[in-house]
């Protein structure tokens, strides 16, 4: 039969992955589980449902535990009031049933390149931290995901949280999924934005893309053709050009790489008029 | 040889002997004779098969038994107390808020909790029951009736009427 086991604390969870590698680490399971009944039953399960979880805030960061649910990420104030892109898009996570059990851990271990919460923290530069038995370690989010579904977690290896920085004064944050509704269907093209504003110039541009390549991406080619420019139209029209040098959109099932290239520009072009406006 | 698990299901405490690996829908219409939680699309994505655990919403076709053994689940069957039926459940028959009736049970028991929770009142309470019942898909008609019964019934709760 199927071993199932289901770690007593987060310790417990880190010492159990290192002594069954073959086991399937199970949190919400919002994604795993989908047709369960028709999947090879595994080895064993580790059920981590429950552990890592939390939202703690400080002077410099916001440290998010890997089994936080996208429920609790949707309505913190405290992450609303300083990353208000990071709960702007948990409510678009699949539907109340998804949210409740889905967390971001399970997003990141994933990192499908259409994972709802990946663009945002790509834009929000967010640090990955992971543990084993042999120790713990960070990793930037843009270095975590290696390729389509691939990412640097070790066989022995749990994440435990997600860090992201303060942004500093003056800074940017965009959100927008487009998809054939906001609820539960995958998204066509999604993209996110930290664009950091000095004297009427974008001194610092992130723009995390999903849906467009076979991970989620930094844009770094529009992100160049942001940096130091003033954000007017001018500045979103070159952003938008730029953009095409950074992503490889295909045609499937959901979408047309035409679509998505026109779609993709056309949303960093808006961060970037939308960051002129809020600035006044 | 399978570990029995056991799962709190409407107040009761259920012993079933079942792979951990068994959906919580399987578990609850074939092993436990509650057949008002419906399979729509097994997939997540319609809400037909919404309980609760440990009170909040989740689709039981992606949650496996492992994940309910000593845990509380509530379905469409325990909503009611007695005789007296849920705000919701009352409201959805008084209104209208239901067709062929695939959808309703999960609809019932996402909006019984969400009204519960203190959701659903005040000026936009329909833009609320739009996004926190978005992942409840009804295919026979559409959800004005749907949308009015749990607005009706959030105003209930909060009046204190059971």
């Amino acid at each position: 039969m199927t071993a199932y086991l289901r770690p007593t604390d987060d310790a417990h969870a880190i010492a159990l992955r290192a002594a069954h590698a073959d086991y399937l680490v199970l949190a919400g399971g919002t994604d795993l589980l989908v047709a369960a009944h028709h999947k090879p039953v595994p080895v064993g399960i580790l059920d981590i449902a429950g552990r890592f979880a939390g939202i703690s805030v400080d002077a410099d960061a916001a440290r998010i535990g890997a089994g936080t649910t996208w429920r609790a990420i949707a309505t913190s104030a405290e992450l609303a009031a300083t990353w208000p892109i990071l709960p702007a898009a948990a409510r678009e996570v699949g539907a109340l049933q998804i949210q409740t059990r889905g967390t971001i851990g399970g997003n990141l271990a994933t990192s499908s390149p259409v994972g709802d919460g990946l663009p945002v923290l790509l834009a929000l530069d967010a640090t990955i931290h992971l543990a084993s038995v042999r120790g713990a370690r960070a990793v930037p989010y843009r270095a975590f995901c290696t390729g389509y579904r691939t990412t640097a977690l070790g066989a022995d290896e749990l994440i435990t949280a997600v860090t992201v920085p303060r942004p500093a004064p003056g800074t940017y944050l965009g959100w927008r999924k487009v998809g054939t509704r906001a609820a539960q269907s995958i998204s066509k093209v999604m993209a996110a934005c930290a664009l950091e504003l000095v004297d009427g110039r974008i001194a610092a541009a992130r723009f995390g893309v999903g849906a467009v390549a076979a991970r989620p991406i930094r844009a770094a080619a529009a992100e160049a053709a942001a940096t130091g420019q003033p954000p007017t139209a001018a500045t979103a029209a070159a952003v938008a050009a730029a953009l095409r040098h950074d992503i490889t959109p295909i045609d499937d099932v959901r979408s047309t790489a035409a679509y998505r290239l026109e779609v993709a520009g056309n949303l960093l072009a808006r961060f970037v008029t939308n960051a002129g406006r809020a600035q006044g | 040889m399978t570990a029995p698990l056991t799962i709190t299901v409407n107040g009761q405490p259920r012993t079933v002997a079942a792979s951990p690996w068994r959906r919580l829908l399987d578990v609850l219409r074939e092993d436990l004779g509650l057949t008002g939680t419906k399979e729509g699309c097994g997939e997540g994505e319609c809400g037909a098969c919404t309980v609760l655990l440990d009170g909040a919403p989740v689709c039981s076709c992606l949650v496996v038994a492992g994940q309910a053994d000593g845990r509380a689940v509530t379905t469409v069957e325990g909503l009611a107390d007695g005789p007296l039926l849920h705000a919701v459940q009352r409201e959805l028959v008084a209104r209208g808020g239901a067709q062929c009736g695939i959808c309703t049970p999960g609809i019932a028991v996402c909006a019984a909790a969400v009204v519960d929770g203190g959701a659903c009142r005040g000026g936009d309470a329909r833009a609320q029951v739009r996004e926190l019942l978005a992942g409840n898909i009804c295919r026979c008609t559409g959800y004005q009736l749907i949308v009015d019964a749990i607005v009706a019934a959030a105003a209930d709760v909060e009046r204190g009427q059971p």
